[in-house]
């Protein structure tokens, strides 16, 4: 991946200035063009191909480790036919996705959709690329391009045994009429997508090279950091900078809309340490009551209001409930999660009243563009945002919060650089935590220990009240059901219960929610996977019989959970002091379960052995970077289980930084065997889902193993030493 | 003006004696392959060898660091990434973000040197660095195979390189 350090104004130029060949292709868009001046040398928005043959593919989507650019990479790649070893990639800006009319659709890169929601339209890019190669040869033969065939980015005509390859014809091509509908190639036919290839961003993450946001650097920079209030909602009072002026390399102190403060100085550790010696007086505003207790009281009510809106329903669960002759009940909760990324957040920005732009680490493209815009009080298209590769996402760089910090400190040094890069306390502190739920799960059973009616109460934080209102119909937040829907890619419930209500009450404590990698599904797995494991012991059935008397009529969670109980033996007792868990999930387009083998000692110390899951993506577009996505998503997880709680105390976070905010290490992470088990057919995400089977099985293991079930997280807050 | 030898380079620097030695080989001698991630010595992403020692530089005031001491970061630890461990890296594809990685394949350098042949135990140990995205296991494998003289396919994870060959 090319840095985007310096970039040129359009993408269109790169091959010129690097001596290739400028292909004739006049793209359908005018505003580009008219802006540009000249043809550009794509062949179409997706592919450049150089004269030494060298192919580059646009990416839209952020790479942030989860291995898009290389998946998406082999999508496009697969159906132009080209040389793999010569592929190389490089990022649109959000700015020339808008001044080309969107060409290159969304950017966003979330909710595990990065191959998901774009394989058709990248994969067409490719094969029209292909048709345009193939016919520019076919035209210079004077051959018919039927009779020519493409492979490893060579063209051949069989009959007279003319060769070329595509970076000969690449002028030609791109002066071709692109062709309408191009077939796009039957998946079992894959040579480059389907495969375990290599990442192709791996090389410059060992030896120091790869640029993060964090490490650019522009001529004159200056740099920034930043302190805000400590209490979401709160605002700066009054700000002392005598003793901070007086440091090396300090030159201004800044105020950044209402609530944080910043320090510009020639280095970020002056910044840094000036930003300590600063008195800032603060009003704490409304929220400066409030705790984690306070929430839990808020929260606690809603497992019982009447104001709770409906996400899945059959039947009448509350006659089925009153008639039941046997009713089973528990309360899980979920608490507020940091995502943590290992690079904090940062971005650097240059302000004129001409024109902004800005590098950063972003899931959101657009979404930052938009937030400079307006941050710059400029339009849209007179500023840029440069992609940098994240140093983690995990949802939090979906926001733009410190974008538009970054934008507000540039204006006070119009013309000249200014990074701002965040304590790592001010991440752990000012992030966009994994929202807060309540779950009150209610089973009723039957005289043969059948389950007939289960009403699923959850109450808590909506991310979408916060980030998306317009998104909210009837006071419905729809991803608050992840995994429970009745149907859909987000997550469909597969238990066949004849009586169901699945409702939500919103209850939005201050602090701010937000997209954390796999979102809502992870407690909402916690809470129905452990209540299932909870119904089998409490009806004498094996958590493994009952869910695939359950799951009967959905064969494609059925399939993942048989491919576990297969893999591990389930009929077989484990090794002495072993005990396992399941789980299963229907998330974020893909099919997930999980097995845990956990060990725990007199005294309490757990052991997580091994994992052992199953994903059924449909297609598996890199099934070696799915086995890593799913090793991932369980370190994650087990973090998440492990140790991962926000709790506030006065309005504001406690946790300040690794030594408070605990996460999975090397000699803790288990065994991971992972089953990719693609049955075709549709396009499931690999990101996230296994995340949200990690914890219960686990959970459920545990109770195996000790008789203790854990209905709130993490598990930090328990003993699990025998009694 | 104090001097540092990182690299098996002399390099002189302005900066004042506190500030640690991360932000002299980020800010002053221009080498960013070493990261910040929480300033505490917490996470390693800083990890760099100060006389062949592992050492989180985020806390190791630059004054504390003699002229004469040898201080080595990723950008130095091979020429063209040719150390075993950086070998292994990439035929494992062992990155996912990648930004936590310098650090721990210098920590994982300094074990090689002490323990040529690491039990699981060793691992564990000295590998205490903080990866989100939980490359742990194949940061395992990596580490095996390196030590194994580079017998990456003991990992079993058959990747397809560009180049055509498989590990």
């Amino acid at each position: 991946m090319s840095a985007n350090v310096s970039r040129r104004r359009f993408l269109g130029t790169s091959a010129a200035t690097a001596g290739g060949l400028v292909v004739g292709f006049h793209i359908p868009f005018a505003g580009a063009a008219a802006m540009q001046g000249n043809v550009t040398p794509e062949i179409n928005a997706w592919v450049v191909v150089k004269p030494d043959d060298t192919v580059v593919i646009r990416i839209a989507r952020s790479e942030m480790g989860q291995g898009t650019l290389t998946g998406l990479a082999q999508l496009v790649a697969e159906e132009l036919d080209c040389n793999w070893a010569k592929v190389t990639t490089e990022y649109p800006t959000p700015g020339e996705n808008l001044a080309r009319d969107r060409v290159w659709g969304n950017f966003s890169t979330g909710g595990s959709r990065g191959i998901r929601d774009s394989h058709e339209y990248v994969r067409k890019g490719g094969a029209t690329a292909r048709v345009m190669l193939v016919q520019a040869a076919a035209d210079d033969w004077k051959v018919p391009a039927s009779e020519c065939t493409a492979s490893e980015s060579v063209i051949t005509h069989a009959p007279s045994g003319r060769r070329t390859t595509y970076g000969k014809v690449a002028a030609a091509a791109g002066k071709v009429a692109p062709p309408k509908d191009v077939p796009l190639k039957n998946p079992k036919d894959w040579k480059i997508a389907g495969k375990r290839m290599a990442r192709l961003d791996t090389a410059d993450k060992v030896n120091g090279a790869q640029i993060y946001g964090m490490d650019l650097k522009l001529p004159g920079m200056l740099n920034a950091a930043i302190k805000a209030c400590p209490v979401f909602g709160g605002k700066v009072a009054s700000v002392d900078s005598d003793a901070a002026m007086k440091r090396n390399g300090v030159k201004r102190v800044v105020r950044v809309g209402d609530d944080a403060v910043a320090v510009v100085a020639d280095t970020w550790w002056h910044a840094k340490t000036a930003l300590d010696a600063l008195s800032v007086e603060w009003d704490f505003g409304p929220n400066a009551k409030a705790s984690t207790a306070s929430f839990a009281e808020i929260l606690k009510a809603g497992l019982d209001a009447n104001d709770a809106v409906a996400g899945n329903s059959a039947g009448d669960v509350r006659a089925a409930l009153a008639s039941a002759p046997r009713r089973i009940e528990a309360v899980y909760s979920y608490p507020h999660q940091n995502h943590a990324t290992m690079e904090v957040m940062n971005a650097t920005a240059r302000w004129t009243p001409e024109r902004c732009e800005v590098w950063t680490p972003t899931q959101n493209g657009e979404a930052a563009l938009a937030a400079v815009s307006e941050a710059a009080e400029l339009p849209l298209s007179k500023c840029e945002v440069y992609k940098m590769l994240l140093g983690g996402g995990f949802g939090r760089r979906g926001a733009t919060d410190w974008i538009r910090q970054a934008v507000v400190i540039a204006r006070q040094f119009p013309g000249t650089p200014v990074k701002l890069l965040w304590t790592r306390e001010e991440d752990m502190t000012h992030g966009r935590y994994h929202p807060v739920t309540h779950c009150k799960l209610t089973a009723g059973i039957d005289e043969k220990g059948t389950v007939t009616a289960l009403h699923m109460r959850i109450s808590g934080q909506s991310i979408l009240a916060g980030v998306a209102p317009a998104n909210i119909k009837d006071g419905k937040d729809p991803v608050v059901f992840q995994g429970l829907n009745p149907s859909g890619a987000e997550g469909t419930f597969g238990y066949a219960i004849p009586n169901l209500l699945i409702d939500h009450a919103m209850r939005n404590p201050h602090v701010p929610p937000g997209f954390w990698r796999g979102v809502n599904l992870n407690q909402n797995t916690v809470y129905l996977e452990c209540f299932i494991d909870e119904v089998a012991h409490a009806t004498g059935k094996d958590p493994l019989a009952l869910r695939r008397a359950l799951l009967a009529n959905s064969p494609k969670q059925l399939a993942v959970l048989n491919a576990v109980a297969d893999r591990v033996g389930w009929d077989k007792p484990a090794r002495a002091g072993v005990h396992r868990g399941l789980a299963q999930t229907m998330g974020f387009g893909s099919y997930v379960a999980a097995c845990a083998e956990v060990s725990v000692s007199d005294k309490g110390d757990l052991k997580i052995h091994r994992i052992v899951s199953a994903t059924d993506s449909g297609h598996a577009v890199n099934p070696q970077q799915i086995e890593a996505q799913v090793e991932g998503s369980f370190s994650y997880g087990l973090s998440a289980a492990l140790y991962g709680e926000c709790t506030v105390k006065d309005g504001r976070i406690e946790q300040q930084n690794f030594d408070s905010y605990r996460v999975l290490r090397m000699d803790e992470m288990p065994a991971v065997e992972t089953i990719v088990m693609p049955s075709g057919g549709f396009w499931g995400g690999v990101g996230e889902p296994t995340i949200a089977v990690a914890a219960p099985a686990v959970l459920n293991a545990i109770f195996a193993a000790t008789g203790k079930r854990i209905r709130d997280l993490p598990l930090k807050n328990h003993s699990l030493a025998k009694a | 003006m104090a001097s540092l030898n990182v690299n098996g380079k002399v390099h002189s620097f302005d900066a004042e004696p506190e500030t640690p030695l991360l932000w002299v080989l980020r800010e002053q001698i221009g080498l960013t392959g070493t990261k910040y991630g929480c300033g505490v010595a917490q996470c390693g992403a800083c990890t760099v060898l100060i006389d062949g020692e592992p050492t989180r530089s985020c806390l190791r005031p630059v004054s504390t660091v003699q002229a004469t001491q040898k201080v080595v970061t990723i950008e130095g630890l091979s020429a063209n990434a040719s150390h075993p461990l950086q070998k292994a890296w990439i035929a494992l594809d062992v990155p996912q973000c990648g930004f936590c990685q310098s650090g721990m394949i210098m920590a994982a350098a300094a074990l090689l040197t002490a323990k040529p042949a690491p039990t699981d135990a060793d691992i564990d140990a000295a590998m205490t660095n903080i990866c989100r995205c939980g490359t742990y296991n194949r940061v395992r494998a990596a580490i095996k195979a390196a030590a194994k003289g580079g017998d990456v396919k003991s990992a079993g994870l058959s990747i397809r390189h560009a180049d055509g060959s498989t590990t």
